[in-house]
């Protein structure tokens, strides 16, 4: 924002308030009410206006107070926003930021992980990022890409997860994950919120077992970095993939897809995956914690696969 | 007469302008819209015979009744401003500055057209001319011309956004999302419903209880009003009050322009369900026929100046019809070229 005069905010609570998460809390203040715009409660409203200020040369940055609520404005993101460079040539340099994910107790509507209804939309980008570097150049490399970009920060990270953030600017190139854990084992591959878990399974099997897991860790959802993926698995010859979102038609399956069709010959066991049982997200802790994927499960799993 | 309004204050507002300083219209000016309004008309039945021809794919739409509101309004607007037209106001297009043969070429789906044989109609965007076309969601607009006024806004620029919406698409949530949210912000925009009686095969009655769609104004706290969209030059005057209003600063106005779609939905649509009486009734209010006898009556068209423009007309629609049929289809691996920008 301080280096680019067209980057403004728009979004439910945002200004005065500092947003649900405080995620933007002082930003009214140092840049003003023209730059941090406190909107009426109507999402669809929000996501055309981002869409629309991106087509008249503005760079927005629309906050979905829970990612939960860009269901209301879906059609807005997936026949405007999304398919407005292929059918007119123009650019819509629009960032969209949904706090998302669930283990904070938030019951059906506050826990949504939506990230697979737009993964299947051509035109969108969607980053994921799992820890505060990330954060930090993912969120620069949106909202410089010419194109649509849903920015998904897990609420649960917000205040569970620390590492250090150089001042400096860099951006993280959108469509290239990282491996957060070298290993020659197997592959799992992971994004937001589980990649702690995973990086916690991955140390554990290997203190138990001496089974080295290499941890990869997405960042980006679509563009899928497809290369990354692939090579590792044809180093490994084992998959896992873990997200929060349910499992049924969730990213997971994509990536199973692409490894069972490049990658098959390389495999010595079944690509295994791991989400989110395929219900609405529960509120009693105990229904949750059943709910969710954890270390446990992941590791559980893990075992299974080096035993091929 | 735009007399009906939700309040007696805003009603009084527009008697009062309208004795003062009422826009007016120099003779060329009148003239320019009943060049418009006949491209409009003769385009849109061009359109319909290559359909019949089978030179057109897809689906064809007929704006008939209701050239006086697309061509009225927009010619309110200056080069800066912008414009979001439906799918029955090819006229705003051309007076926006769109020519006809690119119209042609959009209809046609060729490699050369606006959208590049992406979308067909008005679907396509010329930021130039500062013309972006509806999607068939067509109320789904609504919010991203909400946003660019707040874009000229927050620039501080002058310009002014109109847009436009149906009598069936006035029910569809983005309307009134993007009412509360320009209403509060003041932003520069101007919501012209065209209520043709019909959303598809859906007469009014089944859409709302109102007694004028303008009176739903009132729950966003804006001007409304409600227009005679036979006659230009009211549908030009109140969007033209409507126009300086928002370029002023003073927000959004919803204007209901009241007309008839005397043809079906689409050219697929024989609209057998309109009774033969409305039509009837609606006929002898054909914009066009209604302006040119205001126009002779005034002394300002004759004959001759009527025979010179069906020729210009003709001409012009013979030329960009033999070019768009000529112009190629894009290549098929063209499909996979422009999803996201680089």
């Amino acid at each position: 924002m301080e280096r680019d005069s067209s980057v403004f905010l728009l979004g439910e609570d945002i200004g005065e308030y500092g947003g649900a998460f405080k995620v933007t809390k002082g930003f009214l203040k140092h840049f003003g009410n023209d730059r941090v715009i406190d909107t009426v409660l109507a999402e669809s409203a929000i996501l055309g206006a981002a869409t629309g200020a991106a087509l008249a040369g503005m760079k927005p940055v629309a906050e979905m107070q829970f990612a939960d609520f860009v269901t209301n404005g879906f059609n807005q993101l997936i026949n405007n926003s999304a398919s407005i460079h292929y059918r007119w040539n123009l650019p819509v340099p629009m960032v969209v930021r949904l706090p998302s994910g669930a283990g904070i107790h938030g019951g059906p509507f506050h826990s949504r992980n939506p990230e697979a209804w737009f993964f299947h939309q051509p035109g969108l980008k969607l980053v994921a990022p799992a820890t505060p570097y990330d954060a930090k150049g993912l969120i620069k490399a949106a909202v410089r890409d010419p194109n649509p970009v849903l920015y998904f920060e897990h609420k649960r990270l917000y205040r569970h997860v620390k590492g250090e953030v150089p001042d400096d600017d860099y951006v993280i190139e959108i469509g290239k994950g990282d491996i957060k854990r070298p290993g020659s084992d197997c592959s799992l591959i992971t994004y937001g919120a589980t990649l702690h878990p995973s990086i916690e399974a991955a140390a554990l099997i290997e203190q138990q077992d001496g089974v080295e897991v290499e941890v990869i860790d997405l960042r980006s959802l679509a563009p899928l970095d497809k290369d990354l993926i692939l090579s590792s698995v044809r180093k490994t010859g084992k998959v896992l993939i873990v997200h929060e979102d349910s499992v049924t038609g969730g990213i997971g399956g994509e990536i199973a897809a692409l490894v069972a069709e490049f990658a098959f010959d390389h495999l010595d066991a079944p690509v295994k995956r791991i989400g989110a049982i395929d219900t609405p997200t529960p509120f009693a802790p105990t229904l949750e914690e059943y709910f969710l994927p954890n270390r446990e499960k992941i590791l559980a799993a893990l075992k299974e696969l080096a035993a091929y | 007469m735009a007399a009906a309004v939700k309040s007696k204050r805003e009603r009084s507002a527009v008697s009062r302008s309208r004795k003062s300083a009422e826009p007016h219209l120099a003779k060329d000016d009148l003239l320019q819209l009943y060049y418009y309004m006949r491209l409009t008309r003769e385009f849109e039945d061009t359109i319909v015979t290559l359909y019949r021809q089978g030179k057109i794919v897809g689906g064809a739409f007929s704006g008939n009744g209701n050239e006086a509101t697309a061509i009225g309004s927009a010619y309110c607007l200056n080069k800066e401003d912008y414009i979001f037209p439906m799918h029955r106001d090819l006229g705003a297009h051309f007076v926006k500055g769109q020519t006809v043969r690119n119209l042609m070429l959009q209809h046609l789906g060729r490699e050369n057209s606006p959208a590049r044989g992406r979308d067909g109609t008005g679907h396509y965007a010329d930021p130039l001319l500062r013309i972006y076309g509806n999607i068939s969601h067509l109320a789904a607009m609504i919010p991203v011309a909400a946003g660019v006024a707040l874009a000229c806004m927050l620039r501080k620029e002058h310009s002014v956004v109109m847009t436009y919406i149906g009598d069936g698409g006035s029910n569809v949530g983005d309307f009134h999302e993007s009412l509360a949210m320009c209403s509060v912000m003041k932003l520069p925009l101007v919501l012209i419903v065209e209520n043709n009686q019909f959303a598809y095969s859906t007469p009014i009655a089944k859409q709302f209880i109102v007694e004028r769609l303008s009176d739903r104004a009132a729950g966003y706290g804006i001007p409304g009003f409600t227009i005679d969209g036979t006659d230009v030059e009211e549908v030009y005057t109140v969007c033209k009050q409507a126009v300086d209003r928002a370029r002023k600063g003073e927000g959004p106005t919803l204007i209901e322009s009241v007309t008839m779609r005397m043809h079906g939905h689409s050219v697929n649509d024989n609209a057998e369900y309109v009774p033969q009486k409305l039509l009837d009734g609606w006929k002898k209010k054909d914009p066009i026929v209604k302006f040119e006898k205001q126009l002779i009556e005034k002394g300002i068209l004759s004959r001759s100046i009527q025979e010179e423009l069906g020729k210009k007309i003709s001409d012009e629609l013979d030329e960009a019809t033999q070019f768009a049929v000529k112009s190629s289809y894009p290549a098929p691996q063209e499909a996979t070229v422009g999803v996201f920008a680089e």
